[in-house]
């Protein structure tokens, strides 16, 4: 049945809890930092989409430079101590250390990360001075991860800054989109002010593109336009039944646990999760969480082609969540319009599509599952009605940029998943920082 | 099983270790529960006039996470009152009379003190006596200590005074806070020394507390310079050590090798350059007597696997090694190797030669993994590059001689052969 207040608070609290503590003490964090090799033109380094100086930053905190170890980090990703917390490293920064050829455990680079960036959170420190004003103002639509990045960047440069959020707080789909037992509400809240406290960047909340203000009126009234609108909803699944109750979209699922608190999102009993890409994973194991006995994940093709990481799967299954590879729904039965039964095909792996990986086909089998909750999370869809509604070029609702981050519309740039169709935070955080560069060359303020 | 029993000067004990005049030293307590754990020996620590010590009393460096690299003490010769002292090392002796007890000294100035002090210390049963010429800080201002070690002739007087009333064998402890050990080692040989000890304690500043501003260790504001020992001085003490086992003269007596012993292979190293045995202090220090178990097993079975039945058969095997620099060989060369299947690609080679050293490693980029390979031509086979390598064997340095005959610089100057490399 599908009901909030499944737990106890202390339940909740309990099944919430930090996923990756921070360390206890400096010591414990000098003898991680001490075991770095500061490898030269360094693995890790060259694997993370924002370039963070890695050996840099550990040496510094080995040699006790915390506040130099967390300027080193912030200087390439506004956003570090958030992406120490829900990066997949184990695909990036930590994938790629070179203890990992020695069969040994790698440097645990994103909790030293944490450690140096929570510090600097803490005593809220100032590590960056924003130059003098220069009279140039730039609009930027959407407060997450590449919103934020590129004005940070721009504030810096003495560019005035006004971002536009259609919700009511900042951070994007770091404060809606992911397990609140990677990052709480609180922690992206606090994160936000610490960007913002550069000063030089103003944000109007609850003002959505569209609907409260115009393209036309932003370029008319700024210098320059960044895009940074993310991605929409979950991809439809395009079959019967999706109309049924029970069925829900997993961002809109991950985002009532954010926004409303963990006793008051129902979950069912036997929930189904289509999908297995990290917002799959993080839905899956959030309903388990939540209270659900039984969480089954579906996925049409294998384990070789997911898109999340070993890692994140296995928090799924050490959470007890099922998984049925090569299986994709066809329709979803109920009764009394909620949600009964999900039946879904068999399917086999035929040839490599254009993505590279073997498509499934469909073997003509099926089976069927008990269930009274389904999350869709195959995906994002990008908001193309808008898009299309300001003739921005784009391809099938991504935005298209030039290599200078241009759009086809002079002053207006864009970034971050509403251009990559939905990648990681700190990928966000890179385009915001190309952006940002590009706009400085554009408005002359910086060749 | 090889015989890792010990002969120095007639002093028998199960194992060549002793524990050093020092802290872990002065008491009852201690030494029983050193002879517990298994040491072959002590050198209680240092008997005198009564002193008075500080606190704090030690410090030490740390470095990149290990603790205690380096250990600096202030404290001074034992404060305990004599007539205990001489109680409990009597006691100690009759409780394990199969081990090594020996007992320092530094008597007041002058020949009536030490013939006393002998006197006394004699009756106790002790098998012999270490003289206190190296103690850096505290009993220098008094003329003793350092201050005796490091003038060859007040060494040579106060010896030849031992030597008079001297019934058990007598070792001369030299400092290291010197240009050169051999003049003063010389000079206590003259004088009828039975042996040596070296090196003592350096003397040192650990490091300031850049909060206060005021150096470790810390007594009311104010800091000393300290005696500096721990693993950090062993280079210091295994090249104090060969001047010494190379020396004419003193190599003619046996030598007790001190200064940084932590582990059997360092004790071997030692012995290797002509100590007979080894004291230890600081790695007890650190880390307790139970630490003689792996010293006496490490040793026993290393003895085992190169065919040594007794420390006899590779004491002093490694002195003639060491040489002047005039009589290497010119003609020989080796050159770096990295083993690519072995290489973790951290760079480490490449950014010490390119920055530092011969621009000898070619670097080909990737990603994330760069390759690293050797060019032969430029390798000037410095060691550099295998040394910074973090995996065992990984980069190896291979013989490419120059030519097959062996060649010196003396030699190379008077045939005139070329001397710009580059």
């Amino acid at each position: 049945m599908i009901e909030s207040n499944k737990l106890s608070e202390k339940q909740y609290q309990e099944n919430f809890s930090d996923i990756h503590p921070p360390y206890e003490s400096s010591t414990a964090a000098k003898v991680d930092a001490n075991r770095c090799l500061f490898c030269y033109d360094a693995p890790c380094m060259k694997s993370c989409p924002t370039s963070i100086d890695v050996p840099k930053f550990i040496k510094q905190i080995a040699t006790e430079n915390i506040k130099g170890s967390a300027k080193t980090i912030f200087s390439s990703n506004i956003m570090g101590t958030g992406c120490s917390k829900v990066c997949p490293v184990e695909k990036l920064c930590e994938g790629a250390c070179v203890y990992n050829l020695l069969e040994e455990e790698p440097i645990p680079i994103a909790k030293l990360q944490r450690y140096s960036t929570e510090i600097a959170m803490e005593k809220n420190w100032k590590l960056f001075e924003r130059k003098k004003s220069v009279g140039k103002k730039v609009a930027i639509v959407g407060a997450g991860p590449a919103g934020l990045s590129c004005a940070h960047a721009l504030s810096r440069e003495g560019i005035d800054c006004t971002i536009y959020e259609k919700e009511s707080k900042g951070g994007g789909l770091m404060t809606y989109g992911i397990a609140a037992y990677k990052v709480t509400p609180q922690f992206c809240e606090d994160e936000v002010n610490y960007i913002l406290s550069i000063g030089g960047i103003e944000i109007k909340y609850n003002q959505e593109l569209g609907k409260d203000i115009t393209l036309a009126q932003l370029k008319k009234e700024y210098d320059a336009v960044y895009l940074a609108i993310g991605v929409g909803v979950a991809r439809q699944l395009a079959i019967p039944g999706e109309k049924l109750e029970g069925v829900v979209d997993a961002i809109s699922f991950i985002y009532d646990i954010r926004d409303k608190g963990y006793s008051s999102v129902p979950v069912g009993d036997k929930v189904a999760v289509i999908g297995m890409g990290m917002t799959a994973i993080d839905a899956a194991t959030q309903a388990k969480r939540l209270g659900a006995k039984e969480v089954t994940m579906l996925y049409r093709r294998t384990e070789d082609e997911m898109p999340c990481t070993k890692h994140e799967l296995d928090i799924a299954m050490l959470d007890g969540c099922e998984v049925v590879w090569l299986a994709a729904p066809q329709k979803i039965k109920g009764s009394q319009g909620k949600v009964k039964q999900l039946v879904c095909s068999k399917m086999k792996l035929g040839e490599p599509d254009a993505s590279g990986r073997r498509s499934p086909v469909d073997t003509g089998e099926t089976f069927t599952l008990d269930v009274d909750m389904v999350i869709k999370a195959a995906g994002q869809t990008p908001f193309e009605k808008i898009i299309k509604k300001y003739k921005l070029d784009n391809k099938n609702g991504k935005i298209s940029i030039n290599e200078n981050c241009a759009t086809n519309i002079k002053g207006v740039f864009a970034g971050g998943d509403a251009v990559n169709g939905g990648k990681e935070v700190v990928d966000a955080v890179q385009a915001g920082k190309d952006g940002a560069f590009s706009i400085l060359k554009y408005l002359g303020v910086k060749n | 099983m090889a015989d890792i029993r010990s002969n120095f000067l007639g002093i028998k004990s199960p194992n060549p270790y002793w524990l050093a005049s020092a802290p872990p030293t002065d008491k009852k307590y201690n030494v029983l529960r050193a002879f517990e754990a298994g040491w072959g020996g002590v050198v209680w620590k240092t008997l005198g006039s009564q002193v008075k010590n500080v606190s704090s009393r030690y410090s030490a460096v740390d470095f990149n996470g290990g603790r205690m690299m380096g250990f600096n003490n202030i404290e001074l010769i034992s404060d305990r009152p004599l007539d205990i002292n001489l109680k409990e090392i009597a006691e100690c002796i009759k409780l394990f009379p199969d081990r090594a007890m020996v007992v320092s000294l530094m008597a007041d100035n002058d020949k009536k003190s030490w013939h006393e002090l002998i006197k006394k210390v004699e009756d106790t049963g002790a098998h012999g006596l270490e003289l206190n010429f190296g103690c850096p800080h505290g009993m220098t201002e008094r003329g003793m200590g350092a201050a005796v070690g490091q003038d060859p002739e007040i060494a040579c007087m106060v010896v030849e005074w031992v030597m008079e009333a001297a019934n058990i064998p007598v070792i001369t402890k030299l400092t290291p806070n010197v240009h050169s050990v051999v003049p003063t080692g010389r000079s206590v040989v003259k004088a009828g020394t039975n042996a040596l000890s070296l090196i003592n304690t350096i003397q040192s500043v650990t490091g300031i507390d850049l909060d206060t501003l005021v150096p470790n260790p810390y007594v009311a504001g104010k800091s000393v310079f300290g005696g500096y020992c721990g693993p950090a001085v062993k280079p210091i003490a295994l090249k104090f050590l060969t001047t010494i086992t190379q020396d004419e003269l003193t190599k003619t007596v046996p030598v007790s090798g001190i200064g940084g012993v932590s582990t059997w292979k360092d004790a071997v190293e030692f012995m290797l350059l002509g100590a007979s045995n080894v004291q230890v202090c600081t790695a007890v220090m650190h880390h307790g007597f139970r630490i003689i178990e792996d010293l006496c097993d490490g040793l026993n079975n290393w003895m085992d696997e190169k065919g040594f039945n007794t420390l006899d058969d590779f004491i002093g095997k490694s002195v003639d090694t060491i040489t002047h620099w005039e009589d290497l060989d010119i003609n020989y060369h080796h050159i770096a190797k990295i083993n690519q299947d072995k290489c973790i690609h951290c760079g480490l080679c490449y950014i010490a030669c390119e920055d530092t050293s011969h621009q000898s490693i070619n670097i080909q980029k990737g990603n994330p993994y760069n390759t690293y390979t050797i060019i032969d031509e430029e390798c000037v086979g410095c060691n550099l590059c295998q040394l910074v390598c973090p995996v065992d064997d990984c980069i190896t340095m291979e013989e490419h001689r120059e030519a097959p005959e062996y060649i010196n610089w003396i030699e190379w100057q008077k045939k005139g052969l070329p001397l710009n490399d580059h």
